[in-house]
C-alpha cells in the first residue's frame, strides 16, 4: 500500500489527520496534506481507506 | 437512462418532529433521490435527498456555487443571484478564486492548532457552567451555555470585541432568517461589513495575537476582502455550533440512555458527537450548486444552467448509507455524514466545531447530571424558519 497525495487539491478539511494522526499531518502553513508514512503497515489499511474515503477533496489515493 | 419526470413541488421546511427533516423529504428520497423541483422563480430545478447523489454533486467541480449562475429555493431570497458578491466571501466561488481564500485560512483550522485551543475551550466552558450555578435554575440554555461558548471562542480566534456580540448576533439572526427580505438581508450585511471593516483598520493600527490582525499584517487582502472573510468566519462560527449545542442537548434530554453515554463514556464522546451531528443536521436548506455543463447524476441528467439543492437532512437519514438512520445511536459509526458538507467548501471550521462539541456536551452533562427540560418537549420553540435550525430557547432545570 503506498499513499499518494495530491497537495495542490487539498483544501484543509483535516479529515486524515483526523482520522489517521499516525499517518497524516497537516502544513503549519497552509494546512494541506502532510503525509507522515507513505507506505503504513498493512494492518492500517481500513483506516487507511477510511482516510481516503472521508477526504472532501479527493486529494489522497492508494496505490501498489 | 431517461430523464426522471417533472415532480412539480418546492422545498418542505415543515418539520412534523423536532429531531427529523420533513417527512415530504423522506417520501420523496423513497420515490427517487434525484428528482425535479421548482424554485422560487419559476426555476424548474432538481432537488436532491439521497446520500450517494448529494455527495457526488458536492464533489463535482462542474457544480457552481457562484450566486450569479443560482436559483433560490427561498421565496424571499429570490433575487439574490443579482446581488454582487461581497469580496472575500468565499463560500459563494469557485475554484480557483476559492482556494486563494481558503488557502489563507486553512493554517489556523488544522487538527493540531484546534487540540491546542481545548485548555481554552475548557476554560471558557468552566466559567459558563459556573456563571449558571451562580444564576440558578431554570436557565435558558441557549442564552447561558450553547450561544456563549462559540462566540466567546470565534471573537478570540479573530480578535472581534466579545463585547460587540449584541450587534453582530442580531445581524447575524436576520441573515439566517429564511423569512427576512432582501432588503433587510442587503442592510444587515452592509451594517456588518461596515463594522468590520473599522475593525480591519484598527488591527492595522494596533494589531493583536489574533486571526484578523495576521491577515492584516500578511498584506494579502484588501479591507474590503478581510471584511468579507471575516464576516463569513463570524456567522459560520456562531450560528452553527451554537444550535448544534442547544438542538443536540434537547435531543440528549429525551433521549436519556444516549445522554447517559456521553455523560459517562469519555472513549463515547468522539462518536457521539458525529451521530448528533448527522442525527440533527441542522443546515435546515441546501446547500444550493448550479450545472455548469450536462452531469448525469444517478438516473437524472441534469442540464447546464440547472440548479440543484440539496437536503444533507434526508441525505444523512438515507437508508442506503445508515441503516436505522431515523434512531439517534450515538454508538454507530456515524463518520461521512454530509453535515459538514463536502468537495471544496466542506467546512473549514470543523475541527473547531468538534473540539468544542466534546468539551460542552459531557461537561455540561457531568456538572448538572439531573438536567431536565423545564418545559413540555412540546413547547420548546424550534427555529423552523431559520437556515440553520436549531431551538431559540431551551428552558432547563437541575
Amino acid at each position: 500500500m503506498k499513499i499518494k497525495a495530491d497537495t495542490g487539491r487539498c483544501v484543509g478539511a483535516g479529515m486524515c489527520a483526523l482520522t489517521l494522526p499516525q499517518v497524516f499531518d497537516q502544513s503549519e502553513d497552509d494546512g494541506t496534506v502532510v503525509v507522515l508514512d507513505a507506505e503504513p503497515p498493512a494492518a492500517l489499511g481500513p483506516a487507511v481507506n477510511r482516510a481516503v474515503q472521508l477526504c472532501p477533496s479527493g486529494a489522497l489515493s492508494v496505490g501498489r | 437512462m431517461t430523464e426522471a419526470t417533472p415532480r412539480l413541488a418546492t422545498f418542505p421546511l415543515a418539520r412534523e418532529r423536532a429531531f427529523d427533516p420533513p417527512d415530504e423529504l423522506a417520501r420523496r428520497r423513497d420515490e427517487a433521490p434525484v428528482q425535479r423541483m421548482t424554485y422560487a422563480d419559476g426555476h424548474e430545478g432538481w432537488l436532491v435527498t439521497g446520500y450517494a447523489e448529494a455527495r457526488a454533486i458536492l464533489a463535482d467541480n462542474r457544480f457552481s456555487t457562484r450566486p450569479e449562475l443560482l436559483h433560490s429555493p427561498i421565496p424571499q431570497r429570490g433575487e439574490f443571484s443579482k446581488e454582487p458578491l461581497t469580496p472575500g466571501f468565499f463560500l459563494r466561488m469557485d475554484a480557483p478564486e476559492h482556494t486563494r481564500y481558503r488557502r489563507l485560512l486553512t493554517g489556523q483550522f488544522t487538527v493540531r492548532r484546534m487540540k491546542q485551543l481545548e485548555p481554552r475551550i475548557h476554560e471558557i466552558t468552566e466559567s459558563r457552567l459556573d456563571a449558571m450555578e451562580r444564576e440558578g435554575a431554570p436557565a435558558d440554555l441557549v442564552e447561558s451555555f450553547a450561544l456563549p461558548i462559540p462566540s466567546l471562542v470565534i471573537c478570540e480566534m479573530l480578535g472581534v470585541p466579545y463585547e460587540d456580540r449584541e450587534k453582530f448576533q442580531r445581524d447575524s439572526a436576520v441573515l439566517v432568517n429564511l423569512d427576512s427580505s432582501m432588503e433587510d438581508v442587503r442592510a444587515a450585511v452592509q451594517d456588518l461589513l461596515s463594522y468590520l471593516h473599522g475593525l480591519v483598520e484598527l488591527k492595522a493600527k494596533e494589531p493583536g495575537d489574533d486571526m484578523l490582525s495576521g491577515l492584516v499584517a500578511g498584506g494579502e487582502l484588501t479591507t474590503e476582502e478581510l471584511g468579507g472573510v471575516a464576516l463569513l468566519l463570524l456567522i459560520a462560527g456562531h450560528e452553527t455550533t451554537a444550535n448544534m449545542l442547544g438542538l443536540g442537548t434537547f435531543a440528549l434530554l429525551t433521549n436519556p440512555g444516549q445522554l447517559a453515554v456521553v455523560r459517562d463514556d469519555p472513549a463515547a464522546v468522539d462518536n457521539a458527537v458525529e451521530e448528533l451531528l448527522r442525527y440533527l443536521s441542522i443546515v435546515h436548506i441546501g446547500p444550493t450548486r448550479t450545472a455548469l455543463e450536462d452531469v448525469e447524476v444517478g438516473d437524472a441528467l441534469i442540464r447546464a444552467g440547472e440548479s440543484v439543492t440539496l437536503s444533507l437532512g434526508a441525505a444523512n437519514r438515507d437508508p442506503e448509507r445508515f441503516e436505522g438512520g431515523d434512531t439517534l445511536d450515538v454508538t454507530r459509526p456515524a463518520h461521512g455524514h454530509l453535515s459538514f458538507g463536502h468537495g471544496i467548501h466542506q467546512c473549514l471550521g470543523q475541527q473547531l466545531a468538534r473540539i468544542e462539541m466534546r468539551i460542552a456536551y459531557p461537561a455540561l452533562l457531568r456538572r448538572f447530571p439531573n438536567l431536565r427540560l423545564a418545559v413540555p418537549a412540546r413547547d420548546v420553540p424550534l427555529r423552523a424558519k431559520m437556515a440553520i435550525y436549531g431551538v431559540h430557547r431551551l428552558p432547563v432545570l437541575w
